[in-house]
């Protein structure tokens, strides 16, 4: 296997999906860079059992959520899932659509939410707008359950010109009182009042007295526009695919500033912003379309390690690549808080605005917890994911300092570094000397010597970077 | 001005989501303010006066009893012209004092640089929270983010102690400044750097700590603690900052603005108490203040975002009483239905930055505005 194609295979996973075991690039190289955008834009692989997770965590089942275990069903599905660039969106679109837990208190409809996600992330643009203007963790989120057709709240409105679609700049203060008002009377059903271990779910309900019919003025369109009348006129935005092609080249390619910035900052790359653009208008806003134009193109080939991962990617990848853990054991609940502690709570961002990327994601703070972590999970060689590593390793024999460095830079990725840190490894490794596995004292050190340099690898900058 | 010879502390507390200048500071006198808020206004016999026209919101009892001692100061209609609505932005405008660009230099980022021009004390900012504020962000000057601060520490899995001393050795070698490609590159190493050293000098202040007073069992009062066992510690850190999240109150806002402003308030009573168990309160200014204030009329359930806000000022050095003026509430006055800013927030800036950090305000707020002077 060239391992130029090796290297743009695990390039493609650490980004349409959690990174992806030897094995799996060598059998996906196999098949081809085409063949596989196009596996992971429809996945033939079974969905994860949902069930499997409430099995062994009944307390989950709804209409009685568990306190404290939180997103922790979602995190299993990304452990486990065979549909990798699925559960990407899932992350994408929560990101933009952010919906926190922290004002919804109720656990499951975030989780509804996020299968709502998952089931149109790669569908038609359009038609998950209107399925989020109906969900009912978004309407309470947002407040659209208090927009009366006599009382306009405008929380709504105004995020889904500002965060969920076009952005700053691209609408008058009138766009948002008129959008506003097309939404109201779109809110949430009345359901029996929450006993101390159970919610029940909540259902959308469109009550026409509540709605104001009367006639709108919206981005230049004149009538008496309801709610998917508004989400009509969004989508034939140029401003709408230009946004929506910038969300996607951040979180796909490269590291844009913060959303607000966009406005003022022009994007890194603008030839690919409007390449994406153009693929999402010709298509109609149709996601899988665009990201396929996204995955084969060569602005998204060439930008290897261009991204600081996200603390999901960081966790969900490290936890795959060492295996083990796809069984729910006691113990998911603080696995799956393992993101929080580098800055990203799953099903909970700080604000609608969802989190700060990119370097933002990095402080002193949080980049000790992703050091710690990957050291943690690295050093145990117990996991099967590390096992197998171990055995390649062996595979090749003795091995001088710097054969020993190389092999482990090209099992854990194959990961680039910058030359003086090769350079410092090779430090370290060499006052080991030649690792061999002649003996089973020297199998043992040299194993341990393995683990060691796993997690060093794991505590560079450079791993932070996907 | 501090009243003793120890270096002056800020503690900034930002007050996350806009909170709702009118039913924190009640004008309950003037008839205008029931008459606007039908759904949300305070009963006025729940409410705490401070004077004739003013009253606190009920939840604040430990806050009033500090503007009683003549400890804190309420400034008036903060705001900054042609106030935006969004969160985010107008946040950035207060973390960044650009109204009309995107800045990235965080205000008290800048005033880190100028307290520590040599970065001789990494832990001189020190933020409480999982995300850093852009308030603190700028090139070049670290700020420790702390989380917890009782598990702070590197590689703290490697055992023995020996071995795991060698592997940071071989980090901090890998994290050199010499080495890196690009900005971004360069941002982590020197993040890494000061990651490890930061968790070396703050380890020692959990262990140190001693208090008889009860923190509430509240995110604000543990953030709180932690500032405090830090500033016992005596590392030199000179700017703490820590925020309360969900003042955001577009719905029910009654329960939840109370809910809020008793945590707010408990916190604040204990973290003072402490302060004064250890003799330390008198070199500490804190700052209270949130990217805007809330729509005048109610929406029949809370209150959509608005304008101008109120900001607060706390601690022994603080001249207390009420500054500025309350923004007029007639119709006629009303922007948009808000109220209109009567003090320029980079004022109030200014007055920190020069009356207690001893910083020339003026480049980095970018301007001169009137100080309003409660120092």
């Amino acid at each position: 296997m060239a391992s130029e194609d090796i290297a743009l295979m695990a390039h493609l996973m650490r980004r349409a999906g959690f990174g992806a075991s030897r094995e799996e690039l060598e059998a996906r190289a196999a098949k081809g860079y085409e063949a596989t955008v196009e596996e992971l834009l429809s996945p033939e692989a079974e969905p994860v059992d949902r069930y499997e997770f409430l099995r062994y965590h009944p307390g989950f089942w709804k209409p009685i959520t568990s306190p404290g275990m939180g997103s922790a069903a979602w995190f299993h599905t990304m452990l486990n899932t065979q549909r990798p660039l699925e559960e990407k969106m899932v992350l994408f679109w929560h990101q933009v659509f952010a919906t926190g837990q922290s004002k919804i208190d109720h656990w499951h409809e975030l989780i509804t939410q996020a299968d709502m996600l998952r089931e149109q992330g790669m569908g038609n643009y359009r038609d998950l707008l209107v399925s989020l203007a109906k969900n009912p963790a978004m309407i309470y989120w947002l407040d659209n359950c208090d927009n009366h057709g006599h009382a306009v709240n405008e929380n709504w409105g105004r995020e889904l010109l500002e965060l969920f679609s076009m952005g700053v700049g691209n609408y008058t203060e009138t766009d948002v009182r008129e959008a506003s008002r097309a939404f109201t009377g779109w809110t949430i059903a009345l359901t029996p009042p929450r006993g101390y271990y159970n919610r029940w779910d909540w259902q959308f309900e469109y009550i026409e007295e509540d709605h104001d019919d009367g006639e709108k003025t919206f981005l230049g369109h004149t009538g008496n526009f309801d709610g998917e009348d508004i989400i009509d006129i969004i989508v034939q935005q140029p401003a709408c695919h230009r946004f929506i092609a910038r969300h996607l080249y951040n979180f796909f390619v490269g590291d844009e500033p913060q959303v607000p910035a966009w406005q003022t900052t022009p994007p890194r790359d603008p030839k690919a912003i409007a390449t994406l653009a153009q693929a999402f208008a010709d298509s109609h806003c149709d996601i899988r379309a665009t990201l396929r134009t996204l995955f084969l193109s060569d602005f998204f080939k060439e930008a290897r390690f261009a991204k600081i991962k996200s603390p999901a990617e960081v966790v969900v990848g490290l936890l795959r690549l060492a295996g083990g853990y796809e069984f729910p054991a006691p113990g998911i609940g603080n696995l799956a808080k393992q993101p929080t502690y580098m800055g990203q709570e799953l099903l909970n961002p700080p604000s609608v605005e969802g989190w700060h990327t990119g370097a933002e994601w990095i402080n002193s703070g949080t980049l000790m917890k992703r050091v710690n972590f990957a050291a943690t999970v690295l050093g145990d060689l117990s996991r099967p994911g590390i096992q197998s590593m171990l055995k390649r390793l062996q595979s090749q024999g003795d091995l001088s300092p710097e054969g020993f460095v190389d092999s482990c830079l090209d099992l854990i990725g194959p990961l680039e570094v910058q030359p003086e840190v090769r350079q410092r490894l090779v430090e370290h490794a060499s006052e080991g000397g030649t690792l061999n596995w002649r003996s089973e004292h020297e199998a043992s050190i040299s194993t341990k010597r393995f683990g060691e340099m796993l997690q060093m690898i794991a505590s560079l900058r450079e791993f932070q970077y996907c | 001005m501090a009243t003793s010879d120890k270096a002056p502390v800020l503690v900034v507390l930002q007050l996350s989501g806009g909170n709702d200048y009118m039913n924190t500071v009640i004008p309950y006198n003037d008839p205008l303010y029931r008459d606007y808020r039908p759904r949300v206004a305070i009963p006025e016999d729940q409410l705490l006066p401070l004077d004739n026209d003013i009253g606190l919101h009920p939840s604040m009892a430990p806050l009033r009893d500090m503007y009683n001692q003549g400890k804190m100061a309420i400034i008036h209609g903060v705001g900054y012209p042609n106030s935006v609505r969004s969160h985010f932005r107008s946040m950035d405008i207060w973390h960044t004092c650009e109204p009309d660009k995107t800045g990235t230099e965080g205000w008290l980022g800048l005033a880190t640089r100028e307290l520590d021009p040599h970065k001789d004390n990494i832990v001189t900012a020190v933020s409480f929270g999982p995300c850093m504020f852009r308030a603190l962000s700028l090139s070049g000057v670290p700020v420790a983010c702390v989380d917890d601060l009782e598990t702070y520490g590197l590689l703290t899995g490697i055992s023995p102690e020996p071995q795991r001393a060698k592997i940071l050795e071989r980090f901090a070698q890998t994290y050199s400044p010499l080495i890196g490609k690009d900005e971004v590159m360069k941002y982590l190493g020197s993040t890494g750097l000061e990651a490890m050293a930061g968790a070396d000098i703050l380890k020692v202040a959990p262990q140190q700590y001693a208090s008889t007073v009860k923190y509430p069992e509240t995110s604000i009062a543990k953030k709180l603690k932690g500032i405090a066992q830090i500033h016992f510690a005596d590392l030199g850190s000179r700017i703490f900052y820590c925020d309360h999240l969900g003042f955001d109150t577009h719905a029910n806002q009654g329960p939840v603005h109370a809910t809020l402003w008793n945590d707010v308030s408990q916190g604040i009573e204990a973290f003072f108490a402490d302060l004064r168990e250890h003799n330390a309160a008198d070199n500490i200014l804190m700052f209270l203040f949130t990217e805007f204030g809330r729509r005048v009329r109610d929406n029949g359930s809370g209150t959509d975002h608005g304008a101008g806000g109120v900001a607060f000022a706390i601690g022994d050095a603080v001249k207390g009483g009420q500054y500025g003026e309350y923004p007029s509430r007639k119709p006629a006055d009303l922007t948009q239905g808000d109220l209109a800013p009567t003090l320029d927030f980079r004022g109030l800036y200014a007055t920190i930055l020069e009356d207690w950090l001893h910083v020339e305000a003026k480049p980095i707020v970018k301007g001169s505005f009137e100080k309003p002077r409660f120092l």
